[in-house]
């Protein structure tokens, strides 16, 4: 309790009140914008955030990160276009409502199960604190170096289908962080004689040329378009009521959101899939799912919105992100010295319990905000395609260029801007790079760190925790094989599907 | 909407045109990479395998060129789809914006932030096809905002126009601190 207080007066601040509302409404437009994505987002503001003070620029980091997905269910219900990529099976039950003439009600029930899904999400993490704040400190440098190798395999398998270019991407990512001054030898790292390489390609630049530039040029060379939503009209505290009927399944769904967010590389589609199976399975009206099911809709938006806090968890506790958003703010922690990882439980438990109060916080400042200006909404949202791509590129070029006022980088993440578009227009995923970035340097520190106590390869996993941790590396190794293995001989074919075009993560 | 029977069916990603000339693209510049470890990383001698500087640009360009050799291999024994090169012109039209922003990013020390961010939201909306006043004055409304928010208040480290110098002194200073 005391920790908690301590947390609630970090947050007391003027500047933490502007960055709440900031991020929680901002997060809110930019995820119901079809296009732009909390992803983009996060690469933009990165840089502005890093002259903020920790708190404050997390905050609003957390407010577009925990906002967006609510934001993202309004074009999802009423235009069939999900404002996020996880918002895609709110779309299959939302929009039938729509054309049923129940958008006001979708609306409604779509951003109560979001909240539901938000808070359920943060109470587990507060709960699950002094568990983590135990386990945490059992991690040294074996065990985050495995936890890590873990993260990637974990990422690159979630990519069925493309497993092998996402490896390759993943690896690619790896290599990346590799390039520059090597910290300890002092020798340089595929610099090719150039200077400006000599400092390492940066983190940001990436995210910015993969996620942020690369959505400005997909939108640029295709034709114009301009989303046409109908205004909602009547009040939308009734979805509240609604869904206090369907609360198992909200919570069920919440359940799951939580469980599969801590997971790397998974998140919210297993989560959102794994309620929606069980809500379809005990419902008294299976068939109805996917043609505009209440039920179908409470489970897939109290998943999703139940992800981000759980993926704070790794980050936190051990300082291992699992997803492309998560890996963007832990640069914002390094560049205040905060280290997430056991330290962090040890040494600023009363910051870690701001940030959780923080989720809280916005998740009502969100509910609050779309229940009063949903129909404001749907005039944002139709904001032309390729004005969004001019706007995006400006607001592109802030994020790059302040970091180091560099022409070089500026051209860097012009090239990464164009792999990007290659890739979202190949169906190909981003997430490994930069995943393959972040979680690359954690082990090539740790390895290192853990090279002073191993004098053969079985000391890497003679402790529990990394024995653990290596058994469950091979678990998931041999599952995926069975799996090939076992599709292989059953030999079927799957029908093509365009979820992963959006290619919003 | 595509309805989902099974979680695999849910994560699987499918191939699209093009895929083959990205996964030889790719191969190569995994190749390429790796043949030049000897000459980009130094071995240190006598220190720990796990210490070694060339560690893992080796194990990341080593599995990177496995992967994409399978990549190569997967999209050549795949059906074909039609229209590669007409997508391969796609991504040759993105490095058109690429300049673009490359341009906007030289100009900004030169004819300072306020001005080179109106010049380009303006002009980069003229060739994306809008003509209408409204949309041109919006855009360069929403150029007018983003200087203000991240120069004026935020003050993000962005540098002064050169051609501030030319400007009287108040209104020099003035420029220089805020737009």
């Amino acid at each position: 309790m005391e920790n908690i207080l301590a947390g609630a007066a970090l947050l007391a601040r003027w500047d933490v009140v502007i960055a709440l509302f900031a991020g929680s409404i901002g997060g809110v437009i930019i995820g119901a914008i079809p296009g732009v994505g909390p992803a983009v987002a996060i690469a933009i503001l990165l840089p502005a955030t890093f002259s903020l003070d920790p708190i404050v620029g997390l905050t609003v980091l957390l407010g577009i990160y925990g906002s967006s997905m609510y934001g993202g269910a309004l074009p999802a219900v009423l235009i069939n276009t999900p404002g996020t990529a996880v918002n895609a099976l709110t779309a299959s039950d939302g929009y039938p409502m729509t054309l049923r003439g129940q958008a006001h009600r979708a609306v409604s029930l779509a951003y109560s199960a979001s909240f539901w899904g938000g808070i359920f999400g943060i109470l587990c993490l507060i709960l699950l604190t002094p568990l983590l704040a135990w386990v945490a400190p059992q991690f040294g440098s074996r065990e985050i170096f495995l936890a890590a190798l873990l993260g990637i395999i974990l990422v690159v398998l979630a990519y069925r289908g493309q497993v092998m270019a996402a490896g390759m991407l993943a690896m690619f990512g790896v290599f990346l962080q590799t390039v520059g001054l090597d910290a300890i030898t002092y020798t340089q790292r595929y610099t090719f004689g150039m200077t400006f390489l000599s400092s390492g390609v940066n983190l940001i630049v990436v995210v910015l040329g993969l996620f942020a530039l690369s959505q400005a040029f997909f939108l640029l060379v295709e034709p114009d378009d301009s989303p046409k939503p109908q205004p909602v009209s009547g009040s939308l505290f009734g979805g509240f009521k609604e869904l206090l009927k369907h609360k198992r399944i909200a919570t069920v769904a919440s359940g799951f959101g939580v469980i599969m967010g801590m997971v790397p590389g998974v998140g919210e589609f297993t989560a959102q899939f794994m309620s929606y199976t069980y809500a379809q399975k005990t419902s008294k009206d299976p068939d109805s799912f996917g043609n505009g099911s209440p039920e179908g809709l409470v489970a897939s938006e109290a998943a999703n919105n139940a992800v981000p806090a759980a993926a704070m968890i790794p980050l936190l506790a051990l300082g291992i992100p699992g997803e492309a958003l998560t890996a963007m703010m832990l640069s914002v922690f390094y560049v205040h010295n905060v280290i997430p990882g056991p330290a962090l439980f040890q040494n600023n438990i009363d910051f870690v319990y701001a940030l959780y109060l923080a989720l809280i916080i916005l998740n009502v400042i969100v509910v609050l905000f779309l229940i009063s200006a949903t129909n404001l909404m749907t005039k944002i949202i139709q904001v032309p395609t390729r004005l969004l791509g001019v706007i995006i590129l400006m607001l592109s070029f802030v994020g790059v260029y302040s970091l180091r006022n560099s022409l070089s980088d500026c051209m860097m993440a012009a090239g990464f801007g164009v792999l990007g578009l290659v890739l979202k227009r190949l169906n190909l995923p981003i997430v490994p790079i930069v995943l393959g970035m972040v979680l690359g340097g954690i082990m090539e520190v740790k390895l290192r760190a853990a090279m002073a106590r191993v004098k053969t390869p079985f000391d890497m996993i003679d402790r529990p925790i990394a024995f653990i941790i290596f058994i469950v590396i091979l678990l998931v190794l041999g599952l995926h094989m069975r799996a090939l293995v076992r599709d292989w001989q059953a030999n079927q074919k799957d029908a093509d599907h365009d979820l992963h075009d959006t290619q919003i993560r | 909407m595509q309805k989902f029977t099974t979680l695999k069916t849910l994560f699987k990603r499918y191939r699209r045109p093009g895929d083959i000339v990205f996964a030889w693209f790719a191969l190569a510049v995994a190749v390429f990479l790796l043949s030049q470890i000897t000459q980009q990383v130094q071995f240190k001698q006598g220190g720990k395998f796990g210490s070694q500087p060339q560690l893992w640009p080796m194990v990341s360009l080593g599995l990177m060129t496995v992967f994409a050799a399978f990549h190569v291999l997967g999209s050549a024994v795949s059906e074909r789809i039609a229209g590669r090169w007409q997508e391969v012109g796609k991504w040759l039209a993105s490095i058109e914006y690429a300049v673009w922003f490359v341009i906007y990013a030289a100009l900004v020390p030169k004819i300072g932030y306020l001005p080179a961010t109106l010049a380009f939201a303006a002009l980069l909306a003229l060739r994306a096809g809008y003509r209408s006043k409204v949309v041109l004055g919006a855009i360069a409304l929403v150029g007018l905002a983003t200087v203000v928010l991240f120069k004026t208040l935020l003050q993000v480290k962005l540098p002064a126009g050169q051609i501030y110098e030319y400007l009287p002194d108040g209104l020099r200073l003035f420029m220089i601190a805020y737009f």
